[in-house]
């Protein structure tokens, strides 16, 4: 491998005013990790990776999936053995044998997936193993105020007694880095904190990671959308299949290069996306394949209309809770509707479970992966079968040839890495996961394919390459719902845009070149109003 | 395969036992694990350790399936003390006790009555959504209650050639207990392997929202589990009742689900649900009746019973659990030689 003339040589020494680090040029680094390998069981995760994070930057760890980044996280904070390499945290090597240890020393995480007490309230998550105590016994009228000390120094204005469970996942994640603040943290990791955010939260969120960062905390900041690395982070870490590609200056490395060092393959697919003519509503059957007509539910959604064609991508748009998620719910018979019809083919249909939705070659792949997609201990044989399996019913099992036959053409097809139907799908990483939940989709041979959020939190390459199946099945006739919070992909790759607000379909735009991402805004701005 | 690699398998421990048991015994009484043939029966200690088994065996089958979905059944032993009670009572009822066709209508009734509390344990947990726990937990001490209104809280004894022959009798020189558990292992081992029900099981236990959205029917699922729980708890029930030809409803099946919950445990199959052993609940069931056995063999005081058959389980579970194996991995690492060092 070739390091590119821009990437700083792990081995050069830190010189004082050195030019890349403005705000931390005269500083030690506070963490300095030197040639980590960790090795599991049959694979090299980390091979001599380096990091440093210094006092007040918010230093980005990129790679695509399986490139590391989590890998990196866990052996600093203990969670994973080191098996070669030093951790230098404020001069001394050290050695964390757990989470607890690292945060002791002042380096706190805060996980992709929220890790609260759903059921406790704001200040028991906030304070938990820190609570004020008096005489021994937890004082919770103290702990409830330093609790809201704690939430007032984040600008974070809500009821410490309230339960964790009553907000929204944009707050539990302010919430979360709230109590890694709680111990004075001065390194404060935030692996993909953003995720499930939409862009006002994101904008809260940097706000208080760039306050932080004006107290002198270094913040590892993990995320896959490039636009908030650019946004937020000053120097950045990329690494490749458990390799360092490099260090740099986030100012000094354009997009397109970054891209090009985290898949280390040409720009082809990317290119190829970006150029891709928009897709116009074109070659449309002439029945929608599911029509909803005042469909809705109470609580849940308001009732709607829309019709999905064969061969046509319908787009939603809309922020993080406008219904999204609720609407392709009602279609697939996830949950009940309680007004309105639905007609599948022409023909009025009750959707009372996921399997008549089956049945009616309706798939639904939810936004999320963990808890509604993927069954951990399965193998990733198990899994692609699960929806052919479930249809057929338990009595006649796929025959293990047939079952094969599918798997392998699906892996094949989708690139799912490691190419292996007996690896536990637990373990394989986000984007690979996503493809296996695709792969049990597609090998039902749906004609309706409601996708939620299917590039969430997974890789360029593998969403490059998600976003281009999308279009081919599309023209091969099958009628897509595709949701993403990302405006950008949505007009890519829809025929037409469902906008939503307030679990309310406030419009239709039918794509074209003149429409754009401030259209969409625009209408989810006005309500609907003058549509 | 290594040595390692056996030692670290599900059951290495649980064999362990198992043998250390048997051989334990065998040093005691040497006789204890002859086998004779005695009027083309097979006699001995491990015929005695098969027959015995086969009540747990049959609770603890039905047990794994209920438990792979996250489930448990509290209400075993009160269907097992049901399923002898009707069966007895409809037998000492009839003009002909003796007749086959008695027997066989009385163990049909008895079935369809366990079938019964099945459906309504898996109602309760699949449909209105109460916990496991406490939906069978009903059965459990309501169930006895039932057995002594059947048996109108009388112990019901009979006696039926037909029906003594469950417990006591032989077939091709084996007993026809111990077949009959066999039969009901390898029925369904079948069922959940060769058909698509065992990896729905599993499934449905790692992940019941996502099972769901992925088309699996998992509340019949759920709700079939119960119903093949209370099932081969019926057929437990039978074996013991015949055993002493007698419907005990205080006593029969008292604390088996204890057992065997205990058994699917040591078996390797996760209390949290998921991916299910049937054949390390087989190891787990012998363990556990062997374990019962010797305790008489080796002269245990009375007493200290319960204490022996806790120490001896506690010490399989700690063995098998991740952190202990763990830990005896880095230890022999430890003193493996230290490799040389490679100059930088």
């Amino acid at each position: 491998m070739t390091t590119s003339p821009t990437a700083i040589p792990p081995d050069q020494p830190d010189q004082p005013g050195e030019p890349d680090r403005p705000d931390a040029r005269d500083r030690e680094p506070v963490v300095a990790m030197t040639g980590i390998t960790v090795t599991f069981p049959g694979v090299k995760a980390l091979d001599g990776v380096d990091l440093r994070l210094f006092p007040g930057e918010v230093h980005a760890l990129m790679g695509e999936n399986g490139a590391g980044k989590s890998t990196l996280i866990k052996a600093l904070t203990g969670v994973y053995a080191v098996d070669a390499g030093t951790i230098v945290v404020d001069g001394t090597a050290r050695t964390f044998a757990g989470p607890a240890q690292a945060q002791a020393a002042g380096i706190s995480t805060v996980y992709q997936e929220v890790n609260l007490c759903d059921n406790l309230s704001v200040a028991e998550n906030v304070m938990l193993g820190h609570e004020v105590r008096r005489a021994g016994l937890v004082d919770f009228r103290g702990t409830r105020r330093a609790a809201r000390e704690h939430l007032r120094a984040l600008n974070l204005d809500i009821d410490p007694a309230s339960t964790l469970s009553s907000h929204s996942l944009a707050v539990q994640q302010l919430v979360a880095i709230c109590r890694a603040m709680v111990v004075d943290a001065r390194v404060l990791i935030l692996d993909e904190p953003t995720s499930s955010l939409d862009v006002d939260e994101v904008e809260r969120l940097f706000a208080v990671v760039r306050d932080l960062r004006g107290r002198g905390v270094a913040i590892l900041f993990v995320s896959h959308f490039l636009e908030q690395v650019y946004a937020i982070s000053d120097r950045m870490t990329v690494l490749r299949n458990g390799t360092l590609v490099g260090e740099y200056r986030t100012a000094d490395l354009p997009r397109v290069e970054l891209v090009q060092k985290m898949i280390g393959r040409s720009l082809e697919v990317l290119e190829q996306l970006e150029e891709a003519p928009k897709r116009v509503a074109a070659e449309r059957g002439v029945q929608p394949y599911v029509q909803a007509l005042g469909l809705g539910r109470k609580g849940s959604i308001e009732p709607f209309d829309l019709d999905v064609y064969p061969g046509e991508v319908v787009g939603l748009a809309g922020l993080l809770g406008s219904g999204r998620t609720e609407l392709a719910r009602l279609l697939y018979g996830a949950d009940r509707s309680d007004v309105g019809e639905l007609r599948v083919e022409g023909q009025p249909t009750r959707l009372r479970t996921p399997r008549a939705a089956l049945a009616r070659r309706i798939v639904y792949s939810s936004e999320s992966r963990k808890t509604e997609g993927i069954i951990g201990d399965l193998t990733v044989r198990e899994n692609i079968v699960l929806g052919l399996q479930a249809e057929r019913g338990w009595l006649r099992r796929i025959p293990q040839r047939k079952a094969d036959e599918v798997v392998a053409q699906y892996v094949e097809q989708l690139g799912i890495r490691p190419a292996d139907p007996d690896a536990i799908a637990g373990n394989l990483s986000g984007g690979n996961q996503q493809k296996v939940l695709l792969a049990r989709w597609l090998a039902t041979q749906p004609r309706l394919l409601l996708l939620d959020e299917p590039t969430r939190g997974i890789d360029v390459g593998a969403k490059a390459e998600i976003q281009r199946l999308v279009a081919e099945l599309a023209e091969q006739g099958m009628a897509v719902v595709f949701i993403s919070a990302e405006l950008e992909e949505v007009l890519r790759l829809s025929h037409r845009i469902a906008v939503m607000r307030d679990r309310r379909k406030i419009g239709e735009l039918v794509n074209g070149d003149d429409v754009t991402t401030d259209d969409v805004v625009d209408l989810i701005a006005s309500g609907g109003q003058d549509a | 395969m290594n040595l390692g690699a056996i030692a670290r398998h599900r059951l290495f421990w649980p064999l362990v036992a198992l043998v250390l048991l048997l051989v334990a015994s065998a040093l005691k009484s040497p006789a204890f694990l002859e086998v004779t043939v005695r009027d083309g029966h097979l006699f001995g200690g491990p015929v005695d350790i098969l027959r015995r088994s086969s009540v747990l065996l049959l609770v603890a089958l039905g047990m794994t399936l209920v438990i792979a979905t996250r489930g448990i059944d509290l209400s075993v032993g009160a269907v097992m003390a049901i399923a002898g009670a009707v069966a007895l009572s409809q037998i000492a009822a009839s003009p002909d006790p003796g007749a086959l066709s008695t027997v066989l209508l009385a163990m049909a009734t008895a079935l369809a009555v366990a079938l019964a509390v099945g459906v309504f344990n898996g109602f309760l947990v699949a449909v209105v959504g109460i916990q496991p726990i406490v939906a069978t937990l009903i059965f459990m001490t309501a169930g006895r209650g039932i057995a002594m209104l059947i048996t109108g809280g009388q112990i019901t004894t009979v006696t039926s050639a037909p029906y003594k022959t469950i417990a006591s009798g032989y077939w091709l020189g084996l007993p026809v207990a111990a077949l009959i558990a066999a039969f009901v292992f390898g029925v369904t081992a079948l069922l959940t392997r060769r058909t698509a029900l065992g990896v729905l099981i599993e499934s449905v236990g790692i992940n019941p929202s996502a099972s769901r959205l992925a088309g699996v029917r998992a509340r019949t699922i759920i709700w079939t589990v119960y119903v093949i729980c209370a099932a081969f708890a019926c057929i437990a029930g039978f074996i013991k009742s015949s055993d002493i030809m007698a419907a005990d409803s205080n006593n029969a099946g008292l604390f088996i689900e204890l057992d065997a919950i205990l058994a699917v445990v040591i078996g390797g199959t996760s209390l949290a649900g998921g991916k299910f052993s049937l054949t390390g609940t087989l190891v787990g069931s012998l363990v556990i009746t062997t374990l019962t056995l010797s305790i008489t063999i080796l002269g245990i005081p009375v007493n200290a019973v319960s204490l022996f058959k806790a120490l001896v389980v506690i010490a399989v579970c700690l063995l098998q659990s991740p952190v202990v194996q763990h830990r005896m991995r880095s230890r022999r690492r430890r003193v493996a030689p230290v490799p040389v060092e490679v100059p930088a």
